[in-house]
């Protein structure tokens, strides 16, 4: 007997077709994020109730004339209207020129170029590392289900999770540098050396506490879902049924459990970005790394519109770039996607 | 004992707990934390278990009143947030496809800017101090609570009995508070509860920066950062005592939320 | 067939869970009770019961998957050894193989050609043979569940057991939502599977079902077998059966008249117990 085999029902499109139509859709709405955000930083700049003239001079503010005040006003084109400002800066930003930063009197694009270039190496470590760690460690977690191990690596990522950064970035410093003697306590660590003359040598020294506090903090949130997510999957018909075919546990793991917990740790790994600027910023304030973070705190204390305003740019088009990717790699694994099958 | 009286016996230590913090740093005046040099720098004993400071003062009650002001910093924020996060949610929920794509639009918008960058943005707006922290708080940490309510009152809105109500005539008034808000708020209140401990981390980074409370008020990021000056002199208490405090009270918070979902939600203990 | 040994011997076969109420209570509940029943090599039983009865946990039993908190009592005995869980552990996959309700039982990232292959051995000729045998074609190798049709699906799910080589075969459900033919093709090669030895144990709510294909009908009501019947002579009269339930099966079939079960007609002593079944049959 033969059985008519319904012809398969929908997408006839060729595959690249569909990705090159899903990355394209992708693309414009970071493009339209970028945009909300340049609004949402302008916005809030209007309602700055802060004078950065002032926060410049600062005390010496009352002994300078008033016409040299109004020539550094005219300077930094304070004078302006609020809607000639944002055109002036919205089309200065369009050709690469976001503005000089009061704090460092240099070009907001130099500045976080070259903090950034050291903030790179300080969050790529940790992020390579927090994600390799915790995927591993969500893994021995769910595969040892209520043993001791389990239990442990649980116990260590809700503490983790719960546990502010910074403190445990001054816990690793009364422990390495107060008491073992090995790192310079932050505050008085050389930091004169410009990136160009400090050798990698010196690089990764002042790497390590830093990189150290975010990786450990970092694993908790990865860990912790992945060893949810390959549990679900353990507990999944699917499982349920290669169990009764005879699989062992290990064979369970990688016939059926990696694949499927490998995508949503991608996307999750990529989302913890956002967070990772925030911790950078905690961890470069103790350890004093010369980088994008401490930037970002001397911008906001010494009341650098600009600067400011260029790092929240600049970061949001880095989180936003990490979800753009996270998506393409999504849909060049995912075969739902990949077909055509299914949006997300 | 079985699981799930555990649970009920977490919720209501924990609860008892933050609620005594909150007690105990609204009754506790300036007096306990006078600056005394005769007992400066004293190491954790049972006088002063968390030690004493530079000052003097008593590390104990100032982790104490550091903490009640934080638990107050974060509910407000976190009443704030939940507020915006439930509109938000409902409507994106019950206003039709354009008002969806937009309340997910601004949410992608949100998340996406580091959220301490944007704190510190708002807070340099605002100006440094409590209210500089909450307006940013609220600003920031509805995101999540307002897919958890959109999520809920979707699926509320598709179920048979709700479905079954408005084809009884029923107005939406009735439909919103009879049927959907008796079984949205669990979730919102849960939801509530873990915000809670992101918006105190939050607080206290923000204060430890430089961007929140001013040095003179209590505050954990103050005492911390602190710390950090008196770290090189041997100083170790000062930092370990009250940031281990707030990790228990973060923890704490966690497990509220957690055992009242799971009091709701009774699938996922079977054991 | 008195003397010879039988594949499977299931004898008083208990089961229950403990769970959580709403509350703080901790109640045990009763899903399985008194279950007896062999399946003896080149036959087919079916056990027929009600949906939301319990007796898919049955099948999970056999081969040793049930949740952690499930307990179990009486004796499951295959080829007269009793199973212990270390010897389902050894058996499943090789002596005893299982065919699931659903497409969920496919793995949602795996292509057709490696879910039909036995994880325990690797062997190409196997899945081609199982592949053209079910006309499942060259481009059904490469496709995922979710492009597979609700057949197709169906035709992978039985084309597992047909890879493993096992003596025992627990078919859960395998019709369902079937077309016709579909039917009829899978009930062929249950038969087949029996005609070459292999003893077959096929869980179905649908009595028409086991009269087509099943050598032997266990009624199952209420975690019970309520008796054993002949299924030829079950199917001529419900004068061939003793409990008031098998007979009250018989008259609901639309061709015997269509008549409605009720609660009171099988017994109240079999009502005990019955409500947690629903819940954990999933």
């Amino acid at each position: 007997m033969t059985i008519p085999l319904k012809p398969n029902p929908p997408l006839a499109l060729p595959r690249f077709v569909i990705l090159l139509r899903y990355s394209g859709k992708k693309a414009l709405r970071l493009l339209l994020l970028m945009f909300a955000v340049s609004v949402v930083c302008f916005v809030l700049m209007k309602f700055s109730p802060i004078d950065p003239i002032e926060a410049y001079i600062g005390g010496e503010h009352a002994s300078l004339p008033p016409e040299q005040i109004e020539h550094l006003r005219e300077y930094w084109g304070l004078n302006d209207g609020f809607a000639v400002r944002y055109v002036k800066w919205i089309r200065g930003l369009l050709e690469g020129n976001m503005g000089t930063s009061i704090v460092y009197n240099q070009p907001v694009a130099d500045v976080i170029a070259e903090k950034f270039s050291a903030s790179l190496l300080l969050m790529g470590t940790s992020w390579a590392l927090s994600g390799i760690l915790g995927f591993s460690m969500g893994i021995i977690g769910a595969l040892n289900r209520g043993k001791l191990v389990d239990k442990f690596i649980k116990l260590y990522c809700l503490t983790l999770a719960s546990a502010p950064i910074f403190w445990v970035g001054i816990l690793l410093l009364i422990v390495f540098s107060v008491w073992l003697g090995w790192f310079p306590i932050g505050l008085s660590a050389p930091i004169d050396a410009t990136a160009a003359e400090a050798t990698w040598g010196d690089r990764l020294y002042h790497l390590i506490l830093p990189a150290l506090t975010l990786s450990l903090t970092g694993v908790a949130s990865i860990a912790l879902h992945t060893r949810q997510k390959l549990i679900d999957v353990l507990d999944s018909d699917y499982a349920l049924f290669a169990k009764a075919r005879g699989a062992g546990k290990w064979l369970l793991f990688k016939r059926h459990g990696f694949k499927n917990i490998l995508l949503p740790a991608i996307t999750l790994q990529f989302g913890t970005i956002a967070e990772l600027f925030g911790g950078s910023t905690l961890a470069e304030g103790i350890f004093s790394y010369p980088g994008l973070g401490k930037a970002v705190v001397e911008a906001g204390i010494r009341a650098d519109l600009p600067l400011l305003v260029g790092i929240a740019l600049f970061a949001s088009a880095f989180v936003f770039a990490g979800n753009f990717i996270a998506n393409l790699l999504y849909a060049a694994v995912d075969p739902r996607i990949r077909e055509g099958a299914r949006r997300i | 004992m079985n699981r799930r009286q555990k649970t009920l016996i977490y919720a209501s230590f924990s609860a008892f707990l933050l609620i005594a913090v909150m007690a105990a740093g609204s009754f506790l005046t300036e007096e306990a934390t006078r600056v005394d040099f005769a007992r400066k720098n004293l190491l954790p004993s049972l006088g002063h278990i968390y030690g004493t400071d530079w000052f003097g003062r008593d590390m104990f009650i100032r982790t104490v009143k550091g903490l009640s002001l934080s638990i107050v910093i974060g509910a407000l924020s976190t009443i704030g947030s939940g507020l915006i996060a439930l509109m938000m949610g409902t409507a994106a929920a019950i206003g039709g496809r354009r008002v969806d794509a937009c309340v997910n639009w601004l949410i992608d918008v949100v998340m996406g800017v580091p959220m301490l960058i944007f704190l510190i943005l708002v807070s340099f707006i605002v100006g440094k101090g409590p209210q500089g922290i909450i307006v940013g708080m609220i600003l920031t940490h509805w995101t999540y609570l307002a897919r958890v309510v959109r999520a809920e009152v979707l699926q509320l809105k598709s179920s048979q009995y709700v479905i079954a109500a408005r084809s009884m005539g029923k107005s939406n008034a009735y439909i919103a508070l009879r049927h959907i808000l008796p079984h949205a708020y669990p979730q919102f209140l849960v939801g509530l509860i873990l915000m809670f401990p992101h918006t105190i981390l939050h607080e206290a980074s923000l204060t430890f920066l430089g961007f929140g409370l001013s040095p003179h008020q209590p505050g954990i990021g103050v005492i911390l950062s602190e710390s950090l000056n008196y770290l090189s002199a041997g100083q170790w208490w000062t930092a370990l005592m009250p940031g281990l405090s707030l990790l228990v009270i973060v923890r704490l918070f966690d497990l509220l939320g957690d055992s009242i979902q799971s009091l709701y939600n009774p699938y996922k203990s079977h054991e | 067939m008195g003397q010879r040994i039988p594949l499977l011997e299931v004898k008083d076969f208990t089961l229950q869970f403990k769970q959580y109420g709403r509350g703080l209570k901790q109640i045990e509940t009763r899903v399985i009770s008194g279950f007896t029943l062999d399946v003896h090599a080149g036959e087919i039983v079916a056990v027929v019961g009600a949906s939301g009865s319990g007796k898919s946990l049955l099948a999970h039993a056999i081969l040793g998957i049930l949740p952690s908190n499930a307990a179990t009592g009486g004796s499951l005995k295959f080829k007269g050894e009793e199973l212990s869980q270390s010897l389902k552990e050894r058996l499943r996959g090789k002596e005893i193989s299982l065919i699931p309700q659903s497409v969920s039982y496919l793995d949602p990232l795996m292509t057709t050609g490696k879910q039909i292959e036995s994880p325990l051995r690797k062997a190409a000729n196997a899945v081609k043979s199982v592949m053209n045998r079910f006309q499942l074609g060259d481009d059904a190798k490469n496709k995922y569940p979710f492009q597979l049709s609700g057949g197709m699906a169906r035709r992978v799910l039985i084309g597992t057991a047909l890879t493993s080589g096992a003596e025992l075969v627990i078919a859960d459900e395998p019709t369902p939502g079937l077309h016709k033919s579909m039917v009829d093709e899978t009930l062929g090669s249950l038969k087949e599977l029996a005609a070459l030895g292999r003893g077959v144990l096929m869980i179905t709510h649908d009595i028409d079902l086991a009269f087509v294909v099943a050598d032997r009908i266990a009624v199952f009501n209420k975690g019970l077998t309520v008796e054993v019947a002949d299924a030829k002579a079950f199917e001529a009269s419900p004068d061939n059966v003793k409990h008031p339930y098998s007979k009250a099966l018989w008259h609901a079939l639309p061709q015997n008249g269509f008549h409605s079960v009720r609660g009171k007609d099988y017994g109240e002593e079999i009502d005990a117990g019955c409500d947690a079944g629903e819940e954990d049959d999933a």
